[in-house]
């Protein structure tokens, strides 16, 4: 631990271009991306959509490489997916024809761990979202928060160095996305983890972010970076109380406005 | 793709019926409904037969046909018993249909085997997809009995020819069935696989093959219907045993009564193959529409 803090950025990217398509009708998504994502880091990516916010995550876990630029992690090109970037998608996509167990051992089984420790690493996660006791279940049997808590302990059960989160709670109602958020944020802080979240709900960014980058329209840049606190004011008052108050309004207001301004040109 | 919807028409209406019952099944008010529905619609199957055997009875017994052409439900009970004590022409019914059902059932089995990998490898693959689908394509449409002849020419009268026949008629859906539920896949199951480590070949036995598990699964069924009814016709233009044999046989001595023990023989063996097959689905594929 005390080696990732000394590295200064677990992810770098650096003058990153990304093309869709042929050479002639092709669609420039993101231009000019330079970011850093240290370890521990919270970071929220919000923007209009269709602005290549998913585009810029699907980058960083290997799906699609870069036209120009380039993708690090840990200084090292990023070649493809690996485990050590774990993804969870906006819909969760468990397997159905495996237990709920089954998909949460999926990953350790995958990198041959022996079977002990694959069976503690899926009961202790299995307990860390809440789910002790649904490990038999079939996965189209739990409800839709569920569903999700399942695909992150499945993500968690690997112990990636990064976890990508592509608007993970976007298809989920009010009430569960708050209990989502304070599931997520106390698994952060517990785990040590680091998280690049993609979202379109200024609160929940907010709210969870230790940082948050605001993108522009397509092709999309980076247009504004904030670095907030109310995720670890939140925590410690166990009360979301802070985004009641002033400041938290004025960056809210000042985010929303760099979003509409996007949308509106 | 008409070819196969005349014959496989029955087959799709079931598979409605059981797509229907497994969306149902989450929500138990909407279980008890359908039970009711059910129940009703069981009514009406039972009604719908007893109606037919009716007519057949009334039709019989008014002499409204010759007996020769259309004979009593009675008399082809009565045929049917003693076909199943003495056999046909002294060859018992169970070889008769154990020569059928051996045929059926290796071709079919053949065409599982070399159909799956292949029609997953063309869903892959564009390269291998661009040889074997014209091949496919081609000989699909074509009515089995057309290219028969041939085949019996080629390898002869026996169990060979009609093998080959029906591993072609069972080897086409099977095949595209493989290749549109690869094609159909979602592509965020394979991306969420390879992000939690797994390589090529887990991605393709874990991930892969059971995501195209209900789609070929249908391809099977489709593949037996269609094999089935190729197998009766191949039996009655060219045989020296089996089921449809059998039916030939009686019709040149103008023995009506065997003719319809044979169609209800074949009708009812066609029912419990298909009530079989759903049933290992069922508890195969038990997360069917759930994908």
């Amino acid at each position: 631990m005390v080696n990732e803090k000394k590295q200064e950025a677990l992810i770098e990217i650096k003058d990153l271009k990304l093309e869709y398509g042929g050479k002639k009708d092709s669609i420039l998504a993101l231009d000019k991306i330079n970011l850093q994502i240290k370890p521990g880091e919270f970071l929220c990516v919000l923007g209009p959509s269709g602005c290549g916010k998913s585009t810029l995550l699907k980058t960083i876990a290997g799906y699609l490489q870069p036209t120009s630029g380039n993708c690090l992690m840990q200084g090292k090109v990023i070649e493809g997916p690996d485990w050590h970037r774990g993804v969870v998608f906006q819909s969760p996509t468990l397997y159905p024809w495996m237990t709920v167990k089954d998909n949460v051992e999926f990953g350790p089984r995958m990198r041959n761990l022996p079977a002990d420790e694959i069976k503690k690493i899926r009961t202790y996660f299995l307990e860390q979202v809440k789910l002790t006791g649904f490990g038999d279940k079939a996965t189209f049997e739990l409800s839709g928060g569920m569903k999700q808590r399942v695909a992150l302990a499945r993500v968690l059960a690997n112990y990636p160095q990064v976890i990508l989160m592509d608007e993970p709670f976007g298809a989920l109602d009010a009430l569960t996305r708050d209990n989502m958020q304070t599931l997520i944020r106390d698994i952060w802080k517990e785990n040590n983890s680091t998280i690049f979240f993609i979202t379109h709900d200024v609160d929940e960014a907010l709210a969870l972010g230790t940082r948050v980058l605001v993108m522009s329209k397509r092709p999309g840049k980076i247009i504004k970076e904030f670095d907030v606190d109310f995720t670890h004011t939140i925590a410690e008052n166990n009360s979301k109380d802070v985004m009641y108050k002033e400041d938290f309004f004025e960056i809210k207001k000042e985010i929303l406005k760099l979003i509409n301004s996007q949308i509106e040109e | 793709m008409n070819f196969f919807k005349t014959n496989g028409s029955k087959l799709s209406t079931n598979m409605h019926k059981f797509i229907a019952n497994q969306k149902g099944k989450p929500k138990i008010i909407t279980l008890e409904k359908e039970g009711k529905k059910n129940k009703v619609d069981k009514r009406l199957t039972v009604l719908t037969w007893v109606v037919i055997l009716l007519a057949w009875y009334l039709v019989t017994k008014l002499g409204l046909f010759s007996a020769t052409l259309v004979p009593s439900p009675q008399r082809v009970w009565i045929t049917f018993l003693k076909i199943l004590k003495n056999g046909y022409n002294g060859v018992s019914i169970w070889v008769h249909l154990g020569a059928s059902f051996q045929r059926l059932f290796f071709a079919v089995g053949l065409a599982v085997i070399t159909a799956i990998p292949l029609g997953l490898l063309s869903g892959y693959f564009t390269r291998i997809e661009a040889v074997i689908d014209s091949i496919v394509e081609f000989y699909r449409p074509l009515p089995p009995l057309a290219y028969y002849t041939l085949l019996v020419l080629w390898f002869g009268i026996d169990n060979k020819s009609k093998v080959i026949l029906l591993f072609l008629a069972a080897f086409a859906p099977i095949y595209l069935a493989c290749v549109s539920a690869v094609r159909k896949i979602n592509e965020d199951y394979i991306l969420s696989a390879k992000s939690l480590g797994a390589n090529q070949k887990n991605i393709f036995f874990k991930i892969v093959l059971p995501a195209c598990l209900p789609e070929i699964f249908t391809g099977i069924r489709t593949a037996f219907g269609v094999s089935y009814t190729t197998l009766v016709s191949a039996e009655m233009v060219a045989a020296t045993s089996g089921i449809g044999w059998m039916v030939l046989d009686a019709s040149n001595f103008l023995k009506s009564d065997v003719i319809f023990v044979g169609i209800l023989i074949m009708g009812i063996t066609g029912i419990i193959i298909d009530a079989g097959l759903r049933l290992l689905e069922k508890k195969l594929i038990f997360w069917k529409g759930h994908v």
